[in-house]
């Protein structure tokens, strides 16, 4: 279907290109090798909003781990560090356990509610302009530029036989392509350990087996995604694709091709409309095929392989400029205006030209005497992003938000797991006394030493005893537990035989912060032989 | 074969085969998986000839790696004991109560001494060392033979009543019932009187008979209080605890014909540091008794 027509002398000002959809449903099979996909270089607001998002994005992912965050001499000092050796998360000024990971899950799960919301107003925004395949496919993409130049260029250098500029180029490009990829598979493992230090190892040989191999699987997949798979990945490895597109309703942005006012479109646009034939404001130059990143053409309609970059609308809205017309042919719309704006254009029944172009459209339904759109064309209005749907995502959100920063604010300091000893479960001494065996572990989630009395409540006659201490038994333990660190003590519980009447008998340990606030309270059994039954 | 069968549809062969009409087409395989494929057969030569792979009559292909599983365990565990070989030999060097006083020590005898226990110990005194009728509690505080380190290092050493160790503890109770030292009224008046002293329900009345009874009997090794002496292994009476059970009719039992524990020696088995973790562990299980004043 490529259509070798000479650009339209009526409209010299648009540049025509030759481009092709790579799902065009002419040739559309299930057995299909990749085809190349060049796209140009898109200029306008989309994509300098773009290039802010992209060079956001990178900040964060490169420099995080290099943000410094005193938190006194035993904790590290890294802002955001996945400590797995440790098994600590530090974030800023949160430090969390391994018991408090539901703060890491809540923080999924609303991610997960905040694609929805975002999905369900915005489309896909995310894969569009968030999505780390899509940045640095971007990012692959400028090198590529910059090397080979853009669109036609490259099209040449691909189809010229190999001479030394060719390789020249293409060597540069792969450098830098895998530098780039050896940067961000680098960057990965600063997350799970001090930066500097680990920058320092990895470069003279002496960082542990699993950071190289890290970087070099990363290095690899950031190469080979970002350099040869780019949209196959979207379309055929991607799940999320799929996902999103049973979350847009008619309410929810995407990019659509307004074909009510650009069919029926022609390159001989001015010619046509002489002739006395109503012509849309397509010129049919495919400039949005040719930026399109996915290869796609919007004008089939919405279709899976499309990430809603908007590139399209850039390329379409410099055309239309051009041609003075209003920018929008191509657009951010919805569903529901585009059918209303649909209705509007076509009701008339099929129209046929006399030489033979029948269309269903008839652009001058949406257009005034002046030349301009109506005013019952229906624009994008913010308040169909304001339905129950969203408002539940919303609140969904809101409240595990919420639920998290509560959490948060009243986060315990001090933890205490009690483990009664299973075998033996007592043991009866020589008085007749029975003894129990407990780990006690404290977890001083605090930055300093901290030392914690034990005493027991319910027990009548109990004694404690840190097992293997040289101290007698005691109404009460003393604890020392050390800074950010769990302290597992063994301690002995001794009850004489005449205070006990029952096989097993709930009691409490209290266990309190000497010099502090921080108490708690763990319930545990004491077990005795079953004649104190009576 | 026979010929040929184009699809008309795909224009790609079929392999003849039909299902209900339904062919199915012959389409090659996809090249990565293909090359996926060959890189696979050229690896497995490869493996063939580096690892132990070919079966024969009595052991299979050596490979040019003579690495085998056994021969990774015998690396692994002399890596293990290269890496104790330190610790191990400080054990050697220090005594028992400095081993327990120092920390490090004390906590990788305590492990050693565990992992010791939990492979020749348990099938006797139990995983917890929790004992059964016969075989003491190493957990509670009453102990035949004593129950500082040097004692216990020692009863495991050599055990008891072994006949295979000469330095092995070694005592015999008479058999009083068995051997007719004493007749059934006698042993049950003593009975009464080991009731009374480990305060349980007795008769009072055959209990005063049964101490003088004792006193001329038992006293030499029992002590006139019945507290027992740990010289001889003879258990102390008088507290809650029995090997071979506090009831009546155990101790009758054991009046009549008395049963003896009987352990083996471990010192040449575990070696000098291995029965000195053993002793370190099972003195840390709760009832271990401070070292005798010298």
């Amino acid at each position: 279907m490529l259509t070798k027509e000479k650009p339209a002398k009526d409209t010299p000002r648009v540049e025509n290109f030759d481009a092709e959809a790579v799902n065009s449903k002419e040739n559309r099979s299930l057995y299909e090798a990749r085809r190349k996909i060049h796209p140009k270089r898109a200029t306008g607001w989309f994509r300098s909003f773009k290039w802010w998002i992209m060079g956001i994005t990178l900040g964060i992912y490169y420099l995080t781990p290099w943000l410094r965050w005193e938190r006194g001499a035993d904790a590290p000092d890294q802002a955001v560090l996945v400590d797995l050796a440790n098994r600590r998360f530090y974030f800023f000024f949160i430090e969390i356990w391994p018991h408090e990971f539901f703060f890491v899950a809540g923080m999924l799960v609303m991610a997960g509610i905040g694609l929805f919301l975002v999905t369900s107003t915005l489309g896909r925004a995310w894969c569009g302009y968030t999505c780390p395949q899509t940045v640095w496919v971007d990012l692959y993409l400028v090198v590529e530029r910059y090397f080979e130049g853009d669109r036609n260029a490259r099209i040449k250098l691909d189809a010229a036989p190999w001479s030394a500029s060719k390789i020249t180029k293409r060597t540069l490009k792969h450098i830098v392509w895998i530098l780039i990829g050896f940067a961000t598979g680098g960057a990965w493992i600063f997350y799970f350990a001090d930066a500097p230090t680990l920058a320092v190892n990895f470069f003279t040989g002496q960082a542990p087996f699993v950071a190289y191999a890290t970087v070099g699987v990363l290095t690899a997949t950031t190469y080979i995604f970002g350099g040869f798979m780019r949209e196959q990945v979207c379309t055929y490895m991607c799940p999320w694709p799929r996902i999103q597109a049973a979350m847009l309703d008619e309410h929810s942005l995407t990019v659509t091709y307004n074909d009510w006012r650009g069919e029926p479109r022609d390159r001989h646009a001015k010619r046509r409309r002489q002739a006395g034939e109503f012509v849309g404001d397509c010129v049919d130059c495919n400039a949005c095929v040719a930026v399109c990143p996915m290869g796609i053409d919007i004008r089939d309609g919405q279709q899976m392989e499309c990430i809603t970059c908007a590139l399209c609308i850039d390329a379409c809205d410099g055309v239309m400029d051009k041609l003075g017309l209003e920018k929008g042919l191509i657009s951010y719309a919805t569903l529901e205006e585009y059918g209303s704006n649909m209705q509007l254009a076509s009701g008339r029944g099929d129209w046929v030209s006399e030489n033979g172009r029948t269309s269903q459209i008839f652009p001058e339904n949406v257009r005034g005497e002046n030349g301009r759109l109506i005013d019952k064309v229906k624009q994008t209005n913010l308040r169909s992003f304001v339905r129950p749907r969203t408002i539940l995502y919303a609140a969904i959100y809101a409240a595990i938000g919420v639920a998290l920063l509560w959490a948060l604010a009243v986060r315990d300091t001090l933890k205490v797991n009690i483990l009664h000893d299973r075998n033996p479960v007592f043991t009866v001494l020589s008085n007749g006394a029975i003894r129990n065996g407990y780990e006690i572990k404290i977890l001083n989630m605090t930055g300093t030493n901290r030392s914690f009395l034990v005493t027991i409540e319910g027990l009548e006659g109990a004694t404690l005893k840190l097992a293997g201490a040289a101290e007698p038994e005691a109404r009460s333990l003393r604890i020392e537990a050390r800074a950010d660190k769990l302290q597992a003590s063994r301690v002995f519980v001794r009850v004489p035989k005449d205070r006990l009447d029952a096989s097993k008998t709930a009691f409490s340990f209290n266990i309190l912060a000497i010099g502090g606030e921080d108490k708690t309270k763990a319930g545990a059994h004491f077990e005795a032989p079953d004649h104190f039954d009576k | 074969m026979s010929e040929k069968e184009i699809d008309q549809t795909s224009g790609i062969e079929t392999t003849g085969h039909e299902w209900d009409g339904i062919k199915e087409l012959n389409n090659p395989l996809p090249r990565w998986w293909l090359w996926t494929f060959y890189a696979t057969i050229v690896f497995s030569i490869g493996y063939m000839v580096w690892y132990p792979s070919i079966p024969l009559w009595n052991a299979s292909t050596e490979g040019l790696s003579g690495e085998t599983t056994r021969s990774l365990l015998q690396e692994e565990l002399a890596a293990v004991r290269s890496a104790r070989a330190e610790t191990v030999e400080k054990l050697a060097a220090t005594d028992l109560e400095s081993i327990r006083a120092d920390a490090e020590l004390s906590r990788f005898a305590t492990a050693g001494g565990a992992s010791i226990f939990k492979v020749y110990c348990t099938q006797c005194h139990g995983s917890g060392a929790a004992g059964s009728p016969g075989y003491p509690n190493l957990n509670d505080d009453d102990w035949l033979w004593g129950g500082d380190l040097e004692s216990i290092y020692l009863s495991i050493k050599h055990g008891i009543r072994n006949g295979v160790d000469d330095d092995a503890r070694d005592s015999l109770m008479p058999s009083f019932g068995a051997d007719e030292l004493l007749d059934k009224e006698e042993i049950n008046a003593v009975t009464e009187f080991v009731l009374q002293i480990s305060d349980q329900e007795h008769d009072a009345a055959l209990a005063g008979t049964g101490r003088e009874i004792f006193a001329d009997n038992c006293s030499s090794c029992h002590g006139a209080d019945g507290k027992g002496d740990r010289e001889f292994g003879a258990p102390n009476l008088a507290d809650a605890i029995a090997l071979y059970g506090t009831s009546r009719a155990d101790l009758k039992a054991q009046l009549h014909q008395p049963k003896h524990g009987v352990m083996p020696p471990w010192g040449d088995k575990l070696g000098e540091t291995g029965v000195k973790q053993l002793a370190i562990y099972v003195h840390g299980l709760g009832g271990g008794e401070k070292a005798k004043a010298e």
